[in-house]
């Protein structure tokens, strides 16, 4: 079945290590994400028409075009532009970043626009300054609805990160290959207990996050 | 930009895109027909067939899509199930969006509140009727937002069908870029047709989204 490859020689490490190459990537870009995020979502509460307009083309951007395609403007476009190298890496980080922030602005504003306004006049009778109305009553909401989402973007980058292997970032497939090319001979049939491998280690690195999200949700739902 | 290049390069486009397009939403129906049995089998959990669907959910929810292609594609011939490019793509992504769409229809029913399944036995409705013309209707209508989206995202994802060497839009941007160096014309028709394939359904999603919230009274939170 293949999957005595998996354990011969370094394999092992060097699969690991591979998927390591990706989910590093994803946690720069999720960070990086979540921190823009945060204040372009802000930003697109306010009801200046400009920002309104540039916000909509933004995520209408993100919407309809695959990040594969961001990916090749990005690391190909960019250089014919330029004339400078943007290595592989750092056009990924990128990209996800771009499309990460688009979805996280889009769950900011969602989740502040969702506080109804009747918090905001209650804590005023309260007597409650600006800056306790919005400590003690908004922030603890929006934590609670978006930190759910959040964690779910994080495992969306993850899966997206697999793509870093068509601009030729030696992650957990690209090793796969390699090690399906050098045991040809040998064994055969490594195609399918490397691929069913990398299948479920990408499985373990995202269900987890997945189940966080969803009792972190389910938890707060009220 | 070069527009004689371009012009050269249409025909060759068009050809990659209808091939896309037609892998696209073959698996967008795949993805439905799989979705919408799926959801009936969690809804009204049906023993066996329930812990087989979850399972078939959370496993392709929780991997990339390239995964399953490479795993479907390169890993399955070797036990002799050897299927051709373009059957890999549809079947592949039909397999990611069932999982999505499951989810999304699943939760669309458990939306409905009980207390409309009461009401409808009360005026003397059978089950199927009660199910076909008063849940159903109420479900789809909560499910469609999540559905568009999922339409979005599974016709987005057919841009990772070069990497099963199918001849699609992505493989011929990579192809004359590699050929000819016109890196500038080729990634401008490759954004060109990605806009043609996505932009109708993105406007045909929110004018349906804003069509069916008709169903949900009040504010759409209690009232359903």
């Amino acid at each position: 079945m293949g999957f005595e490859v998996l354990l011969k020689g370094k394999n092992p490490v060097r699969l690991l290590a591979g998927l390591g190459v990706a989910l590093r990537i994803s946690l720069i870009s999720v960070v990086i994400s979540i921190l823009l995020g945060l204040i372009i979502g802000t930003l697109m509460t306010m009801k200046n028409p400009l920002i309104h307009a540039v916000s909509r083309i933004y995520l209408e951007i993100v919407r309809i075009m695959p990040q594969m395609v961001l990916l090749f403007i990005v690391f190909f476009g960019f250089t014919k532009m330029t004339g400078h190298n943007l290595s592989a890496e750092v056009s990924s980080v990128i990209v996800f970043s771009f499309w990460g922030t688009a979805e996280m602005a889009d769950l900011v504003r969602g989740c502040l626009t969702s506080i109804p306004a009747i918090q905001y006049e209650s804590s005023k009778a309260l007597g409650l300054s600006r800056v306790q109305t919005y400590r003690y009553v908004i922030i603890p909401q929006i934590i609670r609805r978006l930190l759910p989402l959040s964690i779910n973007l994080i495992t969306r980058m993850i899966k997206t990160t697999s793509l870093i292997m068509m601009i030729g970032i030696v992650e957990v497939l690209k090793v796969g290959q390699q090690i399906i090319e050098a045991n040809r001979k040998t064994s055969p049939h490594a195609a399918f207990g490397v691929f069913a491998a990398i299948f479920i280690l990408y499985f373990l690195a995202c269900w987890p996050i997945s189940c966080l999200s969803k009792y972190l949700e389910k938890r707060w739902e009220n | 930009m070069n527009t004689e290049v371009v012009n050269s390069y249409i025909p060759i486009y068009v050809k990659a895109f209808l091939l896309t397009l037609k892998i696209g939403w073959v698996g967008v129906v795949l993805a439905f027909i799989l979705g919408i049995a799926g959801a009936f089998v969690l809804y009204f959990k049906l023993p066996v067939l329930s812990a087989l669907t979850r399972a078939y959910v959370e496993l392709f929810r929780n991997t990339p899509l390239l995964v399953q292609l490479f795993f479907i594609y390169y890993g399955l011939p070797v036990l002799g199930f050897k299927i051709n490019a373009e059957v890999c793509g549809a079947v592949g992504l039909g397999l990611l969006g069932g999982s999505y769409m499951t989810e999304s229809i699943r939760s669309g029913l458990d939306a409905v509140p009980k207390i409309q399944t009461e009401s409808a036995v009360s005026l003397g409705m059978s089950r199927s009727q009660t199910f076909l013309s008063v849940i159903l209707p109420q479900a789809f209508s909560i499910s469609i937002p999540a559905l568009v989206a999922n339409v979005i995202f599974l016709l987005k994802e057919t841009s990772v069908f070069s990497a099963i060497s199918l001849m699609d839009l992505m493989f011929t941007a990579k192809d004359l870029i590699g050929l000819y160096y016109n890196t500038t014309e080729s990634l401008f028709l490759l954004v060109v047709f990605y806009i043609i394939m996505l932009l109708p359904v993105s406007f045909a999603g929110s004018m349906i989204e804003k069509k069916m919230r008709f169903k949900m009274f009040g504010d759409g939170k209690h009232g359903i």
